[in-house]
Parts: C-alpha cells; structure tokens; sequence
C-alpha cells in the first residue's frame, strides 16, 4: 500500500495504478475526460460566435432560474396564499412572467438553432434535448395552470380533460384532480425540465458550439496555386 | 353575449395598468387571435430579425 | 474520440446538413458565468417590470353556490339530467362510467375503452341522491329519495322527462322553483331540495369531501358545473371556448399561450369542427409532428432547409467576411 507522502490528503491517492478498476475511478476518470474544467467552465470561444442570437440559450435558462425561485417562494406559502395577498399576487406575477419570458426566449433560440442547422456534427442529441424540453416544458406549463386554483383552472380542466381522455392517459392522469397536478407542477415535471437541460447544456459543453456552414466560393479571394475553393475549409485553411 | 357578474371579475391590486376586463381580440378570416397574444409573437419575430441584424460588439484583437 | 472530420480525412459521403467541419480556427475571450450573470439580471428586471405594470390575472372560480345563485334554472336542470342519467358526464364513458359506443376512436381504435373506467362517477348517486341524504332529516325529503330509489328505471324515466319538460319553462321566485302542477312524481322535491342545497353553499363541501375530509380531488364539482350552461358562458365571454382559439387565450388582456397555437387550430378547421372524435384525432396529429420536430436532423427535406433558405449567411456573416480578408491565411 502506497504511503502518503504529506502532499494535500486525499487529492494526492487519486488515480493510483491500483484503483483503477473501481467504478469510481472509472467514473471519475470518465466524467474528466468528457468534460475537463477547460471545455466545463470555458474562457474562450470560437471566433465565429459572433451573434446575439447565441445569447439566447442563456436567456432561456436564465427565465428558468427565475421560474424556479418564484415557484419555490409561492411553494413555502402554499398554493392558497397568492389569491389572498397581495406580496402573493406579486410573486405569482413574477412566477407567469418569467413563465412567458422562458418560452418567448426559448421560442427564439429555437429558431436561431434550427436556421443554424445546429444538429449538425454529432449535435443530433443536443437537439433532441433542446426540443424534448420544449415539449416537457409545455407539460409543465400546463400543470401550472391548472394548480391555480381559480375560474382559469377550473375552465382548462375541464376543457383539456377530453384530449387527455381520448388517448386514455386520463385515467392515470387526472386534470380534475388538484391535487395530483400540483404535485406533477412543483415535483415530477420540473425534475424532468431540469434534468432534461442539464443533459442539453452538458451537451453543448461537450461538442461545442456549431460551426459554420462551408463559406460560399466568392468569400474567398484564392491566390494563384493555393487549390480550388472546393479545398478551402470552413475556418478558410487552404487545402491540408 | 354574457355580461361577467361584478363579483367574479378579479381584483387589479397593484397594476399600474389594468388588463382585467373584457379582452381585445382580432378576426382574420378563420383566425382569431388575442391582442396580448399578437403582440407577444410580432415581438418574438421583431426580436428573431433584431438578433440576427444588430452588430455583436468585437473583442479587442478581433478579426478585421 | 474521433479525430476531427478535416478535408482530408471527411467521411466518405459528407453530408453538409448532417456533418460539419469541426473548428480549428481561432478562439476568442468568452466569459461564461458572467454572461449567464448578466442574462439573469436582464431576465430579473424585465420580470419585476411587467410584474409591477400588468400584475397577473385571478378570476375567482365557480362554486356550485355561485353557479346555482347567478343561474338557478340552469343549475336545476343540469341537476335533473345528472339525476336521469342523460348529462354529458352521465353518458362520458371511460374513464368516467362505461356507456357503450360513445368513446372517441382513431380509425378502429379506441383508447379510452381499452383502458377503462378508472374515475367512476354516477351522477344520480354522486350529484344528487348521496349529497341529499347527507341534510339533516326531512321526512318529505326522506320520503321522495326513498320513493325514487325504490321505482323502477321507467318510471324514474317518466319522471324525469315530465320535470324536464316543466323546468324548460320554468321561474325562479322568492328562492323557489315555480313549474306547471304535473306527474313529477319524487323528482321536484330532490331538485328543489338540491337547488336550495346549493345555493346554500352545502353542496360545494358534500361534492368534494364525498370520500374523505381532506379532499383535493374536485373531479365531481368540476364535472357537475361543466355539465351546465352558465360555466361555458363565463368562458365564452372570455373567448376561452374552443371554437375561439381558447386553448392560446388568458382571461381579460393578458397574454395566453402562444406556443399551443398549432395545436388549437386543428379545432378550427374542418374535419375537426364536426367530427366526434376531434379530441382523439388532433392528439394523433400533434404526437406525429411533435415526433418530427425531435427527429429534424434526420429528415432530409426539412434538415436541407437552413442551408437552402441563407439565414445563416446574415448569423455568421462576420466570419465569411473574415475569411475573405486572410487569402491562403490561417483563421
């Protein structure tokens, strides 16, 4: 067994040859190698971001953030509070807006990515992602309306309950039932929505931002003998 | 068309403008569409073309 | 990982709405958390701004109080089809009860039916017959509930039909149902008793805590007053209906729920105006183009679309002219 030799504790057994096979190990050596602090937390970008279209994606987990805090001081109070106070009615305010602000700035990010072609390049997963918490993202939304308790709930319910009922999830999942859709708005869905962007982010630290598509042919002005435009790279590298 | 009884009109507490009250709609064709609604995707649009078309700030060093 | 997809090692069918070239040109300054900190921000103030301007909206809810005080008539005859057995919610079918032949299908398929009845409700027992018994004893009351669960079904249907008939015509006065004198047999004084129930407050309590003290669960309240006019009029005033795009719609001038746009317009045009199975047949409809929004990057035609319509010559128009001014240069 390996002595320690008075270096930081704990930090300094890791990696040894002979732990290598434990699930931590490989866990970690894994989780390192995917996302080193470089590509995790980054300083540096590609030249080409240079839009405020790619400020969006920030935007949109920036609304949920706020969603989530709202959500959490209207769930220390209880669902009854915002219709009798008016701090209540206030921070249910918060909680609608950011709610519109999420979707509007999600709304555009997704037509930024789509004109930006961004599955491209092994991003497929990271639209898959993006697009499933859109959809999930709606659930949640729709959970929402019906926890509140008021003429908007009562009317949507009973409403929504004959779609749900025709595909036969209304026996499971009962849009009449407060209480059953406060617990899917403030538990199961917002786990799903967080865990779903969290996948989506990690996503994009991993591949990266995509790259441009190939430049058109009169971008470039292309020397006597340096190749054809067919040769020329997206970062504009002529030949290899 | 119903008149809302007074009571079940909710209250406006602290709106500086109120947006209670009987709500604005436009008909186009089979299209009907809230005021609050149009206004919210014209601006999604409007903010979609200003992304795109307004300079992003260079960093210093930057490409020409 | 892979070694990056340059010009000389590209896949051998390079697809350009599939692949890309990877980056090996320049990088520049990118401070992550302090552009996640100034979004946040930019989001926080514009929330405390429309929060402060517009508020939000809370319509108070129907009771059946409400309901039965602002709309008696109404109330009381939705109440006698609840008793006969004819509302809607008395001839739903699954998952409410197991009326034959009246679930929405898809083709030959119905999924409401192959699931079952799973929130049962019987709207003579639930609505009427139970809430009653729970009044103090009335020996006239007492009487009629007896004398009505004890006929035969065609009597309570000749019942039921002669007061249907009454209270198309009938008047509200001094608290009071007032028809025509007719063979109601049992079936006025449980409506009367029921509409006065009501407009007391008693029956919203009996409806909820019908099987326990701590209720939640207001699928019988909900289904009792959708059953009726007076809810569907509130709604319609505020364009809530279906036919109204309601599904986007808020109360008063408030922004709704823009992104349900697609899914609301199936119900405003044909087959899905008249169609019985409207519900069933959207849902398939939004499954299906939900399912293809996921797989865009495996679509040929609609992945090609970017790339045809240009927009991301304007995205990343900086960079395609940062190419031309670095002839035979690296990036």
């Amino acid at each position: 067994m390996t002595v320690d030799a008075g270096g930081p504790g704990l930090a300094a057994q890791a990696d040894l040859p002979e732990d290598a096979a434990q699930w931590s190990a490989r866990l970690r050596r894994a989780g390192v190698s995917a996302f080193p602090p470089g590509r995790l937390l980054p300083d540096r970008q590609p030249a080409y971001v240079a839009s405020w279209i790619y400020v969006f994606g920030a935007l949109t987990l920036a609304a949920l953030a706020l969603v989530v805090l709202s959500g959490i001081v209207l769930a220390i109070e209880g669902p009854t509070w915002w219709h009798l106070s008016r701090v209540g009615l206030f921070v249910n305010s918060m909680h609608l807006w950011s709610v519109e602000l999420f979707f509007f700035f999600m709304v555009v990010h997704l037509w930024g990515k789509f004109f930006m072609a961004a599955w491209r390049g092994r991003r497929r997963a990271t639209w898959i992602t993006g697009v499933l918490a859109f959809v999930i993202s709606i659930a949640a939304a729709f959970t929402g309306y019906l926890s509140q308790q008021n003429f908007d709930s009562q009317w949507i319910g009973t409403q929504a309950k004959d779609g749900i009922n025709a595909t036969g999830a209304g026996a499971f999942f009962n849009v009449l039932n407060f209480g059953q859709m406060l617990m899917w708005h403030i538990l199961l869905l917002p786990l799903a929505v967080g865990l779903l962007t969290l996948v989506h982010v990690l996503l994009v630290r991993r591949r990266g931002v995509v790259p441009p598509f190939a430049p058109d042919p009169g971008d470039l002005v292309v020397p006597d003998g340096a190749g054809t435009a067919g040769d020329i790279g997206v970062d504009g590298t002529v030949g290899r | 068309m119903m008149r809302i009884p007074q009571e079940l009109v909710g209250r406006a507490a602290q709106a500086v403008i109120d947006l209670n009250g009987p709500g604005r709609y436009v008909h186009w064709g089979f299209i009907q569409i809230s005021v609050a609604n149009l206004v919210v995707i014209c601006l999604m649009v409007v903010v979609f073309v200003a992304a795109i078309l307004v300079p992003f700030p260079r960093h210093g060093g930057d490409d020409r | 990982m892979s070694a990056p997809a340059t010009p000389a090692n590209r896949p051998s069918r390079f697809r350009p709405d599939r692949d890309v070239e990877e980056w090996h040109g320049r990088y520049v300054p990118y401070d992550i958390v302090k552009e996640f900190t100034a979004a946040f921000l930019v989001v926080l103030l514009l929330a405390l701004g429309l929060s402060i301007v517009l508020s939000s909206p809370d319509e108070p809810p129907v009771t059946i109080k409400s309901w039965s005080q602002h709309a008696p008539l109404d109330f009381a005859r939705t109440a006698l089809t609840e008793l006969a057995g004819t509302s809607p919610t008395a001839t739903y079918g699954p998952p409410y009860n197991s009326t034959p032949g009246v679930s929405q299908t898809i083709g030959p398929l119905s999924l409401e039916s192959l699931v079952g009845v799973h929130h049962p409700v019987n709207t003579a027992l639930d609505d009427v017959i139970d809430p009653l018994k729970t009044l103090p004893a009335d020996p006239t009351l007492t009487v009629a509930i007896r004398r009505y669960t004890s006929a035969t079904s065609k009597t309570e249907q000749v019942w039921t039909n002669a007061y249907g008939a009454a209270l198309a015509r009938a008047r509200f006065v001094d608290g009071r149902l007032v028809t025509r004198p007719g063979g109601y047999g049992p079936v006025a004084e449980m409506i009367g008793e029921l509409t006065t129930m009501a407009r007391s407050g008693a029956l919203d309590g009996a409806l909820v805590s019908s099987r326990q003290f701590y209720g939640t669960d207001y699928t019988k309240p909900l289904l009792f007053i959708a059953d009726g006019t007076y809810m569907a009029n509130l709604a319609a005033a505020q364009h809530l209906q279906g036919d109204q795009w309601g599904m986007m719609n808020e109360t008063g001038n408030f922004p709704g729920q823009s992104w349900l746009w697609l899914y609301t317009l199936w119900y405003q045009i044909p087959p899905f105006t008249t169609s019985t199975n409207a519900d069933a047949l959207v849902w398939a409809i939004m499954v299906v183009l939900t399912a293809l929004l996921v797989l865009v990057p495996f679509l040929p035609g609609v992945r090609a679309i970017p790339r045809k319509v240009r927009i991301y010559r304007l995205i990343w128009r900086r960079h395609y002219r940062s190419l031309a001014a670095r002839p035979n240069g690296t990036a």
